[in-house]
């Protein structure tokens, strides 16, 4: 379990305060939702909604700039808040639009994957609980679906963030992302769903008709994944260890006499390691009259221990909520820091600031000298890399805006 | 955008001269598919008008009814095409000896009369949408696949063609987006004979959902043979744009009065289907010679909710008030029942009531005589449609609209256990009336209390076609009865 790291009593109202009033990079964000320098409607009409001590939950906030928005986050104190889409209307005029007049209009395209759905596979922690190993399932489903969307959705403005305690956010910025409908981003979601979601055990792989071939966009990215699934399920977590993990393998295997060959196997010799069996399964299926329905199964088995989880429901809908990115984690007190995809392998969950760590280091500069600009207090703070990873996000997203507004200008 | 004019002047006559054995290139018209991206620009007749808009509307709410009762698309598509045959043909171009330039102008006007109708709210923006497009898609479908090519042709799709190279780079996964064929060699030639097209992805949403193409870059790499779903969507799209504007642009349409209650009834078309107009059929009903003896007996028989409520309420109360008068009496009177059987019938129906064989004879018989167009303006009034009763007054309206869940159940077991009606059915029927297509659960309940006549499910009143006038419902039935005795003879006779 994760304790905050620090004495500093990070769920204390003050602490938020003073973490809102001097350390959360609020320009930062608003030119990242606003994707320019002047309010747009990508702000302006914008919901934020607020998660107040006691289970207050206020929805439909909207703000003309900036300031406005960090003068009512430092009044109202949340433990979090959310962001959602950019409305016809302003959220707080809602109630004045005519019927049917106030609907959502653009927003991120965003993506969810929480550790809970690997609860059925992942060996070194449960429930609540994530370490440095399981982050390992994390990174795999963020290599896979970065590379997918970039490569076939050929979106480029893709933020990940992690999710303060045992997940992580994806944001897509990209003009053509935010302006996508729901039913798109179904039909998106869908593509990209290969493990059926559920608790209870069996396959959850069905992407193919019979035994024949995988889909193009699924082959193309098996190879990578039976390096993970060597790497992650067979020698890390070890998944088949146990005997509830090999049965749980065995009933993904559709061939009766080689389901029996193997149990035999193995409960003859608890000590076979995972990769043993691995190595077994592989040599009864060479054996096998059924060859191409076990190699199929095969596959299948490797999409499902490896292949990204995702919260679909999180992803379908423009009006969803989803935490800001540099929030605090109620209950972890780590701020929710977007995430480095090259170096998302080293990331240690354990290691991201948390908020009371950030206010003792503010502390300690203090001593030496006067406050500053608070906007740029951060500036002094281990936050620093993240806001900066930010702050290059954005400007490669304006930097895109430009380009297509100067190619606009001189086709007149 | 809009003429109509009052007087039948000018009607299709330029359609007619142009008719004279005009070869294809000569049509107006060259393409039996319709993308609608223009409105028609000819004068019309304000019943040219009315009357192309309700042809379409009867299909369009065929269409929907279909999907709400969960029809195939190949039992939709028989349907449809049928009821085309009837009320919109719209024959290829090969078919030189038919006016196809008169069919399509009525295909194009009824359409755009209909967006009219329907661009007025959000819901029936998206039921209009829905139909026209399950239309499109069967014309779509049954089009002469050359004549179809040519209109594809016509229009610009915004699809690139794959060029070969790129055809070659992409081999291995355009070819692996064959799912459905089985051996390599059949994946290999069909590859081979495809051409692909490129388009964003967000165009063909339903493929990318069922992962049915390549993806690269935000493009799709469509096969040939799936260009129809950019098709389809490309309409939907379309259709759905300009019903926005057509929306915005309809305030100063209001002004003219005599469009509105045309359109006012058409969009409410949708609620209850389209029906004949019943009320000269008695001549060549089902139920010639029907006397008011009779009535009780067809009552339990043959009519349709609607109607037994009225008529039970009638024999229980020794009365009706006067829109239940008026509507049971018109549908008597559809029905066959003549004027004096029709007074016999009422004046016995009031004895053992409040009123008096004087005032029967002062009041009642004056009204219904009116009614039969034999007193006062002389009217011949019709019967009224399911749609009417749908709207109306509840207490004399369409029950599945107007009652409770569970007075609906309890009504339709009285009325219809002695046709084999079960409590098991009920469920399907109580559906139907949470997603308020109520005509489909009455047609539901003609398809189960005739059962024993053959009638399956889907098969509604005839043609799949479903209830859309109390007085169809009942004659069709009285039909099957009499088909049936003379089934039953005829076996007699073998016997
Ligand atoms: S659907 Fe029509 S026929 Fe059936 S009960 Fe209602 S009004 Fe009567
Ligand atoms: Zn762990």
């Amino acid at each position: 379990m994760v304790v905050p790291s620090s004495d500093i009593d990070s769920s204390s109202p003050d602490a938020m305060r003073l973490f809102y009033r001097r350390l959360y990079p609020f320009p930062s964000i608003f030119t990242w939702l606003n994707q320019q320098h002047a309010p747009t409607r990508l702000f302006t009409h914008r919901e934020f909604a607020f998660t107040l001590p006691g289970d207050v939950y206020l929805r439909y906030n909207s703000f003309q700039n900036v300031e406005e928005l960090k003068k009512q986050v430092c009044n109202l104190n949340p433990s979090r808040f959310e962001i959602g889409p950019m409305y016809s209307v302003r959220p707080k005029d809602r109630r004045t639009a005519r019927p049917g007049a106030f609907f959502p209009v653009q927003r991120e395209l965003v993506f969810d994957i929480d550790m809970t759905d690997y609860d059925p596979i992942r060996t070194c922690c449960s429930e609540a609980a994530i370490c440095k190993r399981c982050w390992g399932f994390i990174s795999a489903a963020v290599h896979v679906l970065d590379a997918a969307i970039r490569d076939q959705f050929g979106y480029q403005h893709l933020m990940w963030v992690y999710s303060g305690r045992r997940g992580i956010h994806l944001w897509i910025s990209d003009k053509e992302a935010m302006e996508l409908t729901d039913d798109e981003r179904k039909a998106m979601v869908n593509w990209l769903t290969v493990v059926q979601g559920g608790k209870e055990p069996g396959k959850k792989v069905n992407v193919r008709i019979g035994s024949r071939a995988l889909p193009p966009s699924l082959q193309e990215c098996l190879q990578e994944l039976a390096e993970v699934f060597t790497d992650l399920i067979l020698q890390d977590q070890d998944c088949f260890a146990t005997e509830e993990g090999y049965e749980a393998l065995l009933m993904l295997l559709p061939v009766p006499d080689v389901v029996d060959a193997l149990r035999a196997k193995w409960s003859a010799d608890p000590m076979r390691s995972s990769s043993e069996k691995w190595t077994d399964l592989k040599a009864q299926i060479k054996k096998s009259s059924e060859k191409a329905t076990l190699t199929a199964a095969l596959e299948d088995i490797i999409l499902q221990y490896t292949y990204p989880r995702l919260d679909a429901e999180v992803s379908k809908h423009r009006n969803h909520l989803l935490k800001a990115p540099f929030v605090v984690h109620p209950g972890t007190g780590r701020v929710c820091v977007p995430v480095d995809l090259a170096r998302i392998d080293d990331f240690d969950p354990d290691k991201v600031p948390t908020v009371g760590q950030l206010l003792e280091e503010l502390n300690h500069i203090e001593g030496e000298k006067e406050p500053g600009d608070h906007d740029s207090d951060w500036q002094k703070t281990s936050l620093k890399p993240y806001v900066e990873m930010l702050d290059n996000h954005v400007a490669r997203i304006m930097n895109d805006i430009r380009k297509v507004k100067l190619e606009n200008d001189m086709s007149w | 955008m809009w003429k109509a004019r009052n007087q039948q002047a000018r009607t299709s006559a330029a359609g007619d001269s142009k008719f004279q054995g005009s070869s294809h290139s000569d049509l107006v018209y060259p393409h039996r598919l319709n993308f609608y991206d223009s409105p028609p620009l000819f004068d019309v007749t304000l019943e040219e008008f009315e009357e192309c808009a309700l042809d379409r509307l009867r299909i369009l709410a065929e269409i929907e009814s279909s999907a709400a009762r969960n029809r195939t698309w190949e039992e939709t598509k028989a349907v449809t095409v049928s009821q085309c045959f009837k009320y919109l043909p719209l024959n290829s171009t090969s078919a030189e000896k038919v006016d196809r330039d008169s069919e399509r102008r009525k295909d194009h006007l009824g359409h755009f009369v209909l967006r009219l109708a329907f661009c007025r709210s959000e819901d029936l923006r998206r039921r209009f949408i829905k139909a026209e497009s399950t239309l499109f898609k069967i014309r779509y479908d049954t089009d002469d696949s050359k004549e179809r090519r040519n209109f594809l042709s016509s229009r610009d799709f915004r699809w690139i063609a794959v060029d070969d190279s790129e055809k070659a780079m992409y081999k291995e996964q355009l070819k692996a987006a064959y799912h459905g064929l089985k051996s390599e060699s059949d994946r290999q030639s069909a590859f081979a004979a495809d051409n692909f097209y490129k388009v964003k992805w967000t165009r063909v949403p339903d493929l990318v959902d069922r992962r049915k193409v390549f993806l690269k870059g935000g493009w799709a790499y469509v096969p040939g043979r799936e260009l129809a779903s950019i098709v389809f969507q490309e309409f939907e799209v379309q259709l759905d744009k300009a019903l926005n504007v057509t929306a915005k642009s309809l305030p100063r349409l209001d002004e003219d009065t005599r469009l509105v209650p045309i359109l006012n009834n058409l969009s409410q078309g949708f609620l209850a289907g389209v029906a004949s107009d019943w009320s000269g059929m008695s001549s060549e009903s089902a139920g010639d010679g029907i006397t008011a003896d009779m009535i009780d007996d067809m009552a339990k028989k043959h009519f349709p909710l609607c109607m037994r409520v009225m008529h039970s309420n009638l024999i229980k109360d020794h009365h009706l008030k006067h829109f239940g008068r008026l509507n049971y009496g018109l549908f008597l009177k559809a029905l066959g029942v003549t004027v004096d059987e029709a007074i016999i019938f009422w004046r016995k129906s009031f004895m053992g009531g409040k009123v008096t064989e004087d005032r029967f004879n002062k009041e009642y018989k004056y009204n219904i005589r009116h009614s039969y167009g034999l007193e006062g303006k002389r009217a011949n009034y019709p019967a009224k449609t399911c749609m009417q009763l749908l709207q109306g007054n509840d207490e004399y309206g369409c029950p599945y609209r107007s009652f409770t869940p569970d007075n609906l159940q309890t009504a339709l077991l009285a009325a219809y256990t002695p046709l084999g009606l079960k409590s098991i059915d009920l469920a399907e029927i109580m559906h139907t009336k949470k997603t308020e297509h109520f005509h489909v659960g009455c047609t539901r309940i003609f398809e189960i209390t005739h059962g024993h006549c053959g009638i399956k499910k889907g098969e509604g009143v005839g043609d799949g076609e479903s209830v859309t006038h109390p007085n169809q419902y009942a004659a069709r039935s009285i039909e099957l009865e009499k088909s049936k005795e003379v089934k039953t003879e005829a076996m007699d006779v073998d016997d």
